[in-house]
Parts: structure tokens; C-alpha cells; sequence
């Protein structure tokens, strides 16, 4: 499986995914009018890891805004990592927040209450 | 026609508008519009708090009119125009948007508004999660999760008005306000 690196923008976040060593990290803004296809390919290509995941998968959420259009399509990719979850690999996601930012760290708890991985609420310090 | 800019300049000033826009919204004009704002915040030197809350939550209102103007498709009249503006009133900033709707639609997102207007803190943030978990994903992706998200990031009541233009028309004002 290859890499899947994706630059940021301003209103689109750096998504990187290394299937090799069963990390994913996406960093920055994510307010795009329309994210599916935005996320399409990141959805895609979780699937196709779904059939054969590492042993681990290292998630780590960095997020300075998010809009609600992409919080349904985040929501579709921590249900794939769910899947893989419960396929086999053990995954983790850490999901980090500025300090002072409550409404990001709760978006992190509402993820974390719908979704069943265990989530690791990391502080940003300023 | 007579236009007495000073008096629009006066009123503005008068209403501590930062920002104002009337006109059609394209994406390309939302991300000008969203680092003019984060500059001005940023020259505010508001708390990044602040600064967070009032970005997201202008976000959300300014794309609700650009979603919107795709369903608006008869803009023969004039019906697509759009106006917004951002206010600093104190410490207290105002998000006021306005656009034109159908009257057939009217009802039904003045039910939603209310239904929201009547949640607490904690029924919203369950409404929110909710819905992104079981709403349906309109085509552009929003599900109807912008409104419950603004008035839970705002922690304040939506302030609407429906004003009928005609037998389809009506002017829709939305005030958000969003307190230190």
C-alpha cells in the first residue's frame, strides 16, 4: 500500500498516512464548504488498510478548526479506524487541543462518546 | 439617486462594524473575508480564546449562506444577494448575516431555530451529537449540525427575523451573539 500525504491549505488540513508503520496524522485547519471529496481519498484508502492493518495504528488528530461539514466526514474516518479496532489492530487516538480551546476538547469528548477506541486528550502547551 | 456615503460611514461607525459585505458569497470570497477577520483579531490582540470562537463560529454562518445559495437557483430578482457584517460591541462581538428564503422554507427552519433557542448547554451537546451521528449528510455535507453548532459555541439565544417580501419571499436576519 502507498503513502498518502496531502498538503495543507488554508482551509484544508496536512493529512499524512503511512500504512507501512500504522500511522496517520491530520494537522490544521479543516473548514472546506465541501469536505467528502476532501476526505474521499483518506476514506478510501482506510478501507483498503482495514483488510490487512498493523499490529498498531497511531492516530494523532491536530486540528486547529474544524468546520461542521468535515466533522461528519472526521466522524466517518474514526469509524473506519473503529473497524479496524475491532479487527485486530490496536489503535489509538490522540486527540490534541490548545490550551485554553474547551470547544476543541470537547469535540474531542463528543468523538470520544460515540466512538469506541480509546481516546488520549493531549494539551497543546502555548 | 442620491447615496450620502458619509452617512452609511457614520452608521457603521455609530454600530462598531468591523467588517461588512452585500453581495454574492463564492468560496474564494470567504477565505478573503475569514483572514481579514483573523488580522483584525489578531491586531485586537484578543484572547485566542476569543479569537477561536468568534473564527469557527463565523465559519459556520458565513458558509450556511454560501450552501444556501445553491438552493437558490431563480436569482433573477436579486434573490441569491447575501449581506453580513461583524460588529465589537465592548467586549461583545455580533455576527449579524441576511438572505433572502423561500416563504415554503420558512416555517420549518423558524421551527429548527426555536427548537434550538430552547436547549440548554447540555440538550445541545446532545442534539450535536446526535445528529452527527444519525442526521443525514445533506450533499454538501453540513447535516444541519451549523446551527446547533453555532449556538453552542455562542452559549447565547439566536436572535432571528423573518420579514415577508412577497407571496415566495422572505428576508431572513439571524444576529449571533457571542459575549467574552
Amino acid at each position: 500500500m502507498e503513502n498518502l500525504t496531502i498538503e495543507g491549505s488554508p482551509k484544508t488540513p496536512t493529512i499524512k498516512f503511512n500504512p507501512e508503520e500504522g500511522k496517520l496524522l491530520i494537522q490544521g485547519r479543516s473548514i472546506p464548504e465541501n469536505s467528502i471529496e476532501f476526505y474521499k481519498p483518506l476514506v478510501d484508502l482506510l478501507e483498503e488498510y482495514s483488510a490487512s492493518p498493523k499490529e498498531a495504528t497511531k492516530v494523532d488528530i491536530v486540528l486547529e478548526y474544524f468546520n461542521t461539514s468535515s466533522s461528519k466526514c472526521i466522524l466517518d474516518v474514526f469509524k473506519k479506524l473503529e473497524k479496524i479496532n475491532s479487527d485486530g489492530s490496536d489503535v489509538t487516538i490522540n486527540w490534541h487541543y490548545e490550551e485554553d480551546d474547551e470547544d476543541m476538547l470537547e469535540a474531542g469528548e463528543d468523538y470520544q462518546a460515540i466512538i469506541n477506541i480509546p481516546f488520549k486528550m493531549i494539551e497543546i502547551e502555548e | 439617486m442620491e447615496i450620502n456615503i458619509f452617512d452609511f460611514y457614520n452608521k457603521m461607525e455609530h454600530e462598531n462594524i468591523m467588517l461588512s459585505f452585500k453581495g454574492n458569497v463564492s468560496s474564494e470570497l470567504l477565505t478573503s473575508v475569514l483572514q481579514i477577520m483573523e488580522s483584525k483579531m489578531e491586531k485586537l490582540e484578543e484572547p485566542s480564546r476569543i479569537k477561536k470562537k468568534v473564527y469557527n463560529i463565523l465559519v459556520e454562518a458565513l458558509q450556511n449562506l454560501y450552501h444556501h445559495l445553491d438552493k437558490q437557483k431563480d436569482d433573477s430578482n436579486g434573490y441569491s444577494t447575501v449581506i453580513f457584517m461583524v460588529g465589537k460591541d465592548g467586549d461583545n462581538y455580533n455576527i449579524f448575516t441576511g438572505n433572502y428564503i423561500k416563504n415554503d422554507n420558512a416555517d420549518s427552519l423558524k421551527a429548527r431555530l426555536d427548537k434550538i433557542n430552547q436547549m440548554d448547554k447540555d440538550e445541545l451537546k446532545a442534539h450535536y451529537k446526535e445528529v452527527l451521528n444519525n442526521g443525514m449528510m445533506s450533499e454538501k455535507g453540513g447535516g444541519g449540525l451549523g446551527m446547533i453548532d453555532i449556538a453552542r459555541k455562542s452559549g447565547q439565544k439566536l436572535e432571528y427575523d423573518f420579514q415577508k417580501i412577497d407571496d415566495k419571499h422572505s428576508f431572513y436576519s439571524l444576529n449571533i451573539k457571542i459575549a467574552q
